[in-house]
């Protein structure tokens, strides 16, 4: 990357206080000062070494629990990293958090340190899906929560919900969303439960003590979703996020999608710098240990080639509403032919040199790129 | 002194015949032990993986013996499967004894019973080895009766023995010397040969591997293929160590190899003599056969213009094959290709995967399917071994399809499940004979098209393994055809036709219809499989449409997981044939053959 183009920073904070059953994410329950104290050091290091040449626009604390870290653990790592990296710039700066560890006072210290979006993970607004997920807080919780992120003013509200449970009724997840859009937050995120191995539901799965909700339940979840947020305001712009407004969309989760370069810090955390991605171990021991000896914790690496980088921009644009210029496809044989085949078929929209998939076309956002693959 | 000892190693899977062969031909000095690699004698990748050995292999062992004399022990590998039983045959035909394995732990089992009867038939002397003994669920004293009790053999001079850990392979190389009779030809008579096996070499050409029963052979010698009728000039004669080792001359009981400017394999027959070419009265050895194929499939390309190449690899694959034939084919679906014909199914199998390993040609490979004969209206008969070419029904006069002797030896308590199988498979004149006491032999006529596909796979399932089975050609006998073709999306996919008997039709094609669902990917629209007689529909089902396929979450390890994920589809799409607007993969030609009956 030569210019001093704009990007995202993230920071990975891998503690939980339980392992939620359907969670893929990289995170230790076995949590003491002294791992915390570590951590921080050791993404000081990182910090440090990192020569990252963009200008941060925004900035987004995942986890894992940010939410659980404590006022002097987030302070601290907060002024560290502003101690290395310039801030400045940042437009959009965002915190996950759990509704448990919402309290007045929790929120006076993320606004002081410049947090201006919470990411709520909310989840379901049914106590037994709730449990089900193996959630720490129940509906009350986060209506609470809720009230109190209202009250203390950020300018930005996201929340995150689940659908598609086993067993969950068309009726049971209406009820969710409209609970959700009575607290009218700015932002909302619905993602299909996905079964992933290695979780709890993986293991349950695999052992058939846990069915997926079949692929018509989905379907229908999805189209519900899409039409009853839509209905409410909302812009459907990416297959699984919802805006009020188009200011209102993720910064942050936008420049993924759209190849721009993001430094990401600490345990499992993954970067890109145009051209070249690369991501941490996924162990905090490990990270540490790295660190501590002045090595990078890098596991991998990748450099995009040409045909690479362009099948990235073809899967991640057809699963936005801003869609992939034509001149992408181009570089695919019969790209014409396809093309004309999505638009009969309702999936795509040809609008100003682009190609836009509708909700039909999100619904296959994983199948059309490959029928340009030949 | 005759200091010559012929002989074979025979055993069930996994009895550890690979590791004795290794152990002695170290014990012979050939190898170093630090250069030493386990089934030196196994070197084709697929014969390795599946535990089978393909081509016979053989290795010439010097010996000195516990008496201070030294001998010559040329031990013959032989292939283990039934498509190649004619060349196991003929292996056998060139050893005065056997050594027959059995594994110290699991006894006696199926194989070692059918190996035994092959043995039987050449009036060979029988070693039997027991093998592992060093390990903890040995039992010597078991295996010991039931090697008197199964094989009806004195078992007080089994030979112990474990190859793995080295231990009484001296005892096995003395037993070789003093209880294998030595060869009782006449080297001073003229010349008489057998051929055992044929590989091709791209610098000599083929390398005849056979076994001197009369005469001398040497360079420069004009020698006669009898069967064939050909005469070359001998280039080189040699016995087999690891690699070839060149000689003046081979003689009378001696087993080595012939180099004679013959072009390639194609050009041998396994079980020709050869003879000098000056010979007045040249003689074959007993048993020749010309080994005929019995099944046939076609081949083509996924990608039309890879013909070429794939020409190419079936010319290169063919010099070391003399079984395969081969001729230039075409479909409406698949394009050009070409009609292959196969001893049986695995020796299909080892081509296909030749192919795809060696020359790495995507390929479509259709179900297998027999000769078929038909007298026409107009008198005339054909014969058609391929269901594309099936004649005018209106025209067909008479069907006939070739019947088999099969011959299935089996433990007794299976007899009842194995019956069923065969006349479940349209078996017929079932014969029974007890050739030992607790074994029963079954002879039964059964058509050939009722075995090319999964029968033997079925029985070795429902007999545990203990199940044998091998099968002659016996007649044409005429049976009510029928041709059943498949639309796929509506299109006829002329490569999926099968030609079965009408009482068979309908389940077989609703069989098919079922296989065919589950073999070829969900598309964006609903595809309609159909089974149909003459346009008549006889048996259908759906691959239904994708009506979601995306994944939820796409953030920063995500999106290389995913772009690797769409690589490897789309590199699995390069492989599929592309009929209409369906995409059709290949294991779906051969799906088939699949059953799920019995």
């Amino acid at each position: 990357m030569k210019t001093k183009s704009p990007s995202g920073f993230y920071l990975h904070v891998p503690f939980c206080e339980s392992k939620c059953s359907y969670c893929d994410f990289y995170s230790v329950t076995s949590i003491t000062n002294e791992v915390i104290t570590r951590w921080i050091r050791a993404v000081t290091a990182e910090a440090r070494i990192r020569e990252f040449p963009g200008v941060f626009k925004t900035l987004y604390f995942g986890g894992g629990t940010p939410s659980l870290l404590s006022k002097t653990a987030l302070v601290e790592v907060v002024t560290k990293l502003r101690g290395v990296f310039d801030f400045d710039n940042l437009v959009e700066t965002t915190i996950e958090v759990n509704p448990e560890d919402v309290s007045r006072d929790k929120l006076r210290t993320f606004k002081e340190l410049g947090f201006n979006r919470i990411s709520l993970g909310a989840q379901s607004f049914r106590d037994e899906e709730l449990k089900f997920l193996g959630r720490r807080h129940d509906s009350e919780t986060s209506r609470r929560a809720l009230e109190m992120i209202r009250e203390a003013g950020f300018k930005s509200l996201s929340l995150d919900l689940i659908h598609s449970l086993p067993g969950q009724s068309l009726s049971d997840w209406e009820y969710s969303l409209k609970s959700a859009v009575g607290f009218k937050p700015d932002h909302i995120s619905c993602y299909q439960l996905t079964i992933k191995e290695g979780t709890k539901f993986g293991k349950l799965l695999s052992s058939g003590k846990l069915k997926e909700a079949g692929e018509d339940i989905q379907r229908e979840m999805f189209i519900r979703t899409s039409e009853f947020l839509c209905d409410n305001g909302y812009q459907h712009y990416e297959v699984s996020n919802f805006s009020m407004g188009k200011d209102n969309e993720s910064k942050h989760n936008s420049l993924y999608w759209e190849h721009v370069p993001y430094l990401g810090l600490g345990p499992s955390a993954h970067s890109f710098d145009g051209e070249k991605r690369w991501w941490n171990v996924s162990s905090v021991e490990k990270y540490c240990e790295e660190l501590e000896k002045n090595r990078v914790p890098v596991a991998d690496s990748e450099i995009l080639s040409g045909d690479e980088f362009s099948l990235e921009s073809l899967f991640l644009g057809l699963r936005t509403k801003k869609g992939i210029s034509l001149d992408i496809l181009k570089g695919y044989d019969g790209w014409e032919d396809t093309s004309a085949k999505l638009s009969a078929l309702s999936l795509v929209e040809i609008k100003d040199g682009r190609m836009i998939p509708t909700l039909k076309g999100f619904l296959m956002a994983d199948r059309l790129p490959l029928l340009f693959m030949d | 002194m005759n200091g010559i000892r012929n002989f074979s190693i025979v055993a069930h899977i996994d009895h550890g015949k690979s590791t004795l062969a290794d152990r002695l031909i170290q014990h012979a000095g050939l190898v170093s032990d630090r250069n030493f690699q386990d089934q030196i004698l196994d070197n084709m990748d697929i014969e390795r993986e599946r535990g089978i050995t393909i081509k016979s292999q053989t290795v010439c062992l010097p010996y000195k013996s516990r008496d201070g004399n030294e001998y010559i022990l040329n031990l013959i590998d032989t292939p283990g499967h039934v498509d190649f039983s004619y060349e196991v045959s003929r292996a056998l035909a060139s050893c005065e004894g056997i050594l027959l394995l059995v594994d110290a732990s699991q006894g006696v089992e199926a194989q070692t019973v059918a190996n035994l009867y092959a043995a039987l038939e050449h009036n060979l002397t029988i070693i039997p080895v027991i093998n592992k003994i060093d390990l903890p669920t040995a039992n010597i004293e078991r295996v010991r009766e039931e090697i008197e009790i199964e094989l009806g053999l004195d078992s007080s001079g089994a030979i112990l023995c474990s190859a793995k850990e080295g231990i009484g392979i001296e005892d096995v190389m003395e037993a070789v010397v003093e209880r294998i009779p030595p060869h009782n030809g006449d080297a001073s008579k003229s010349l008489k040969a057998l051929i055992f096996d044929a590989h091709y070499d791209s610098f000599r050409g083929a390398i005849i591997s056979c076994r001197i029963f009369d005469g001398t052979v040497k360079a420069d010698d004009e020698i006669k293929l009898v069967s064939f009728e050909s005469v070359h000039t001998v280039e080189e004669v040699g016995v087999f160590r690891l690699e070839r080792e060149k000689r003046e001359k081979l003689s009378a009981g001696e087993v080595g190899y012939i180099i004679a400017g013959v072009k390639t394999v194609s050009d041998t027959r396994v079980g020709d003599t050869i003879v000098l070419a000056s010979d007045p009265s040249p003689e074959l050895l007993p048993g020749f056969k010309e080994v005929k194929p019995m099944v046939f499939s076609s081949i083509y390309p996924v990608e039309r213009s890879d013909v070429g190449m794939l020409t190419e690899a079936i010319e290169k694959y063919k010099l070391n094959d003399a079984a395969l034939v081969y001729q230039k084919d075409s479909s409406a679906a698949l394009g050009q290709g070409f009609r292959c014909g196969f001893l049986g199914l695995l020796h299909l199998e080892i081509f296909q995967q030749r192919l795809d390993r060696e020359f790495n040609i995507p390929v479509i490979m259709t179900a297998p399917s027999v000769r078929y004969k038909f007298v026409l209206n107009s008198g005339e008969s054909v014969t058609i071994e391929n269901p594309q070419y099936y004649p005018d029904p209106f025209e067909i006069q008479e069907s006939l399809e070739p019947i088999v002797k099969a011959s299935i030896l089996l433990p007794e308590e299976y007899m009842g499940v194995v019956m069923k199988l065969c006349l479940n498979r349209r078996g017929e004149n079932p014969r029974i004979s007890y050739p030992v006491p607790g074994r029963l032999e079954i002879i039964v006529d059964m058509p050939l098209a009722e075995i090319i596909y999964d029968f033997y796979d079925k029985l070795k399932s429902i007999t545990r393994g203990y199940g044998t089975f091998d099968y002659d050609f016996l007649k044409y006998q005429k049976e009510d055809l029928v041709k059943v073709d498949f639309l796929v999306n509506g299109e006829r996919v002329d490569a999926l036709s099968i030609v079965v008997h009408r009482e068979r039709a309908r389940q077989r094609a609703v069989q098919i219809c079922d296989s065919l669902k589950e073999e070829i990917p969900r598309h964006m629209f609903k595809i309609a499989i159909q089974g149909t007689i003459g346009g008549q529909i006889i048996s259908r089902s759906t691959v239904s449409a994708f009506r979601k396929d995306v994944t939820a979450k796409c953030y920063g390890g995500d999106i290389t997981r995913k772009r690797k994920l769409l690589s490897k589809q789309a590199a699995g799409k390069k492989k599929m044939k592309m009929i209409g607007k369906v995409m059709i993969p290949q294991s779906a030609f051969i799906s088939v053959l699949k059953t799920n009956e019995d």
